[in-house]
């Protein structure tokens, strides 16, 4: 085993050329090993959920939830209702997120080695990868890797000769970031709007057709091989803070190397942003960022030195979200930043519930007359007000609270640059 | 009406999943991928064939931004407008698409060569500015580049 194996497990695989691996380099890799010591090595479901619970895996989408913990909260027995569904959330649309793709269109048959052995923890009979409708080479290359796991009867009736056995399905979507909400996703496979659903019930119970289901994020079950090869000893060690495994990190914006690197969970975000990015290009300079995609809080000079984890992120009032960072440079408008933001926002809310479809549109537009020089006196306010109103706990689904991370957030870090809008009557930076 | 090889691939879903209407996005997906949009009739046929209503068809399909109810010309760019490409000059970007094709967003070009769209995010942030043109993704644009992409598109 080289170090590049143990220490990057989730993309050793990857070659320069950005080719995808197919079954039968993934095996001379040492792929479907983890599945054969699940299958044929005697492992039982809830032996699987206990060693994920201990390797601490927490969701890559975002939101941090233990991994080991969804799992358990699917009925099991003879009177449980079936069949059970296990659904990766591929619909990676979150701004700024760049991560899945990776994984999808480099390593197809990590993620479907994942998916098997997940489904087997929770005893699903049918399987789901829902991929946004523009990833269009993840979906060649997945149909592609489904279709020689099928024929490698890693798939199908009695997998490996075992007792378990599991469809795969790959499913395109028609668009919309409502989508990637899971509830939202559940109402798209079903073929309705995606609007969001009351929670509870919760997925787990009662979740797709009414069934039970599990929905995680491609990279947390991209990293459920390796935890079963290596141990979950191993995999809490990987990370460098009290949070487990490595994470896709990312740059974007002004910097001089945008990019994607595997790293250690709890890698500060200073050495994300000056080691791996290069730092800022020479003719710009650093004022902030959001640390994992559109819907977390900005970060400032003084909290660089924070290490990207979900709980250290959350202690200074952010969030990891999904680890790939947007850079704000003092070449371009924070006030410009912020209406692209808000636009985004507005436009993706399904019109379900009032605080969002309202307030997300209203926000957008006291931002775009910011911009055009006609804010008022008291636009900042609203806009306080606004954020408020949003949630958490305000709406069926985490749209509308998330919006408001970036515009509370906004507000406070960039004060000073909303103000001279509003005096000016004017961009500075245009 | 349906063509029997549109019929055929929507079967070939609908096994996976199990009620007719899960299949319906899939469906309108292939009469797309056949006749470049979802027009009235091919909604009522989808309905039709699925047994749905086709008010609660057509609830869905315009719900879905790459669901197209309009027609759309031979090629279709989705310009990433989400904020790395926007930092990274999106609308110098969309501005040099647009004058170049004589169209905003949402238009079609007069000889029914493009049309415009915006998407959001198309995942390609670390070579921002980015556009998708039918099923091909185009990074790191800059108006040569933009020249360059749009030949291969006749």
């Amino acid at each position: 085993m080289t170090a590049a194996a143990t220490e990057k497990p989730l993309t050793k695989n990857m070659r320069p050329d950005g080719s995808a691996m197919d079954v039968r380099a993934y095996l001379q890799a040492g792929g479907y090993e983890a599945l054969r010591k699940v299958l044929l090595g005697g492992m039982t479901p809830q032996a699987v959920i206990d060693m994920v619970k201990e390797a601490k895996l927490r969701g890559r989408g975002g939101a941090g939830f233990p991994t080991g913990q969804k799992w358990s909260f699917v009925p099991r027995g003879k009177d449980a209702p079936n069949p059970t569904y296990l659904i990766c959330n591929a619909d990676e649309m979150e701004p700024g997120t760049f991560k899945d793709r990776l994984l999808m269109e480099q390593d197809p048959h990590q993620l479907i080695e994942g998916m098997i052995i997940s489904g087997f923890a929770i005893e699903a009979d049918v399987a789901y990868i829902f991929l946004r409708g523009e990833y269009v080479l993840a979906s060649e290359r997945l149909s592609r890797a489904i279709a020689e796991a099928y024929a490698a009867h890693y798939l199908g009736k009695n997998i490996l000769g075992s007792e378990y056995s599991l469809e795969l399905y790959l499913h395109l979507s028609g668009g919309r970031y409502m989508c990637g909400e899971e509830t939202g996703l559940l109402n798209a496979l079903e073929g309705k709007r995606a609007n969001p659903r009351s929670k509870p019930p919760f997925p787990p119970v009662v979740g797709l057709f009414g069934k039970p289901t599990v929905i995680n994020n491609v990279e947390t079950l991209c990293c459920v091989p390796h935890i079963i090869n290596h141990g979950a000893t191993w995999f809490c060690a990987l990370g460098r803070t009290h949070d487990a495994g490595t994470k896709l990190f990312g740059a974007s914006g002004k910097v001089k190397r945008p990019g994607l690197w595997e790293l250690p969970m709890g890698t500060t975000m200073r050495e994300i942003l000056e080691e791996h990015a290069g730092g800022m290009r020479e003719e710009v300079t650093f004022r902030g960022l959001l640390p994992g995609g559109a819907s977390t809080d900005f970060v400032t000079e003084e909290h660089l030195d924070t290490p990207m984890d979900f709980t250290a992120m959350s202690k200074i009032g952010s969030r990891m979200g999904t680890g790939t960072m947007i850079v704000l440079d003092d070449q371009t408008c924070p006030v410009g930043m912020t209406w692209n933001l808000m636009h985004f926002f507005a436009q993706e809310s399904c019109g379900w519930c009032t605080p969002c479809w309202s307030g997300l549109g209203w926000a957008e537009r006291i931002l775009k007359a910011m911009e055009a020089g006609q804010g008022q006196p008291g636009d900042l306010d609203k806009l306080t007000h606004q954020a408020k109103m949003w949630g958490p706990g305000a709406t069926f689904c985490a749209l509308a609270p998330g919006a408001a991370e970036p515009l509370q957030s906004a507000l406070t870090c960039f004060r000073d640059d909303f103000e001279r809008h509003i005096r000016e009557k004017r961009c500075p930076w245009r | 009406m349906l063509s029997a090889e549109e019929i055929n691939e929507i079967e070939t879903e609908s096994a996976r999943y199990p009620t007719r209407q899960a299949v319906c996005i899939d469906a309108m997906r292939i009469v797309q991928r056949h006749r470049g949009w979802v027009s009235d009739e091919s909604l009522r046929d989808i309905a039709a064939h699925l047994g749905m209503s086709v008010t609660d068809l057509d609830s869905v399909a315009t719900f879905y931004n790459l669901i197209f109810r309009r027609p759309v010309g031979r090629h279709v760019i989705m310009i990433c407008d989400s904020v790395s490409c926007w930092i990274m000059g999106y609308d110098r970007m969309r501005e040099y698409v647009g004058k170049r094709l004589g169209i905003s967003l949402g238009e079609t070009t007069k000889d029914n060569r493009f049309t415009l769209l915006p998407i959001v995010c198309l995942g390609c942030c670390d070579h921002a500015p980015a556009m998708m043109v039918d099923d091909t993704l185009h990074s790191d644009l800059n108006p040569e580049k933009i020249d360059r992409v749009l030949e291969r598109y006749p």
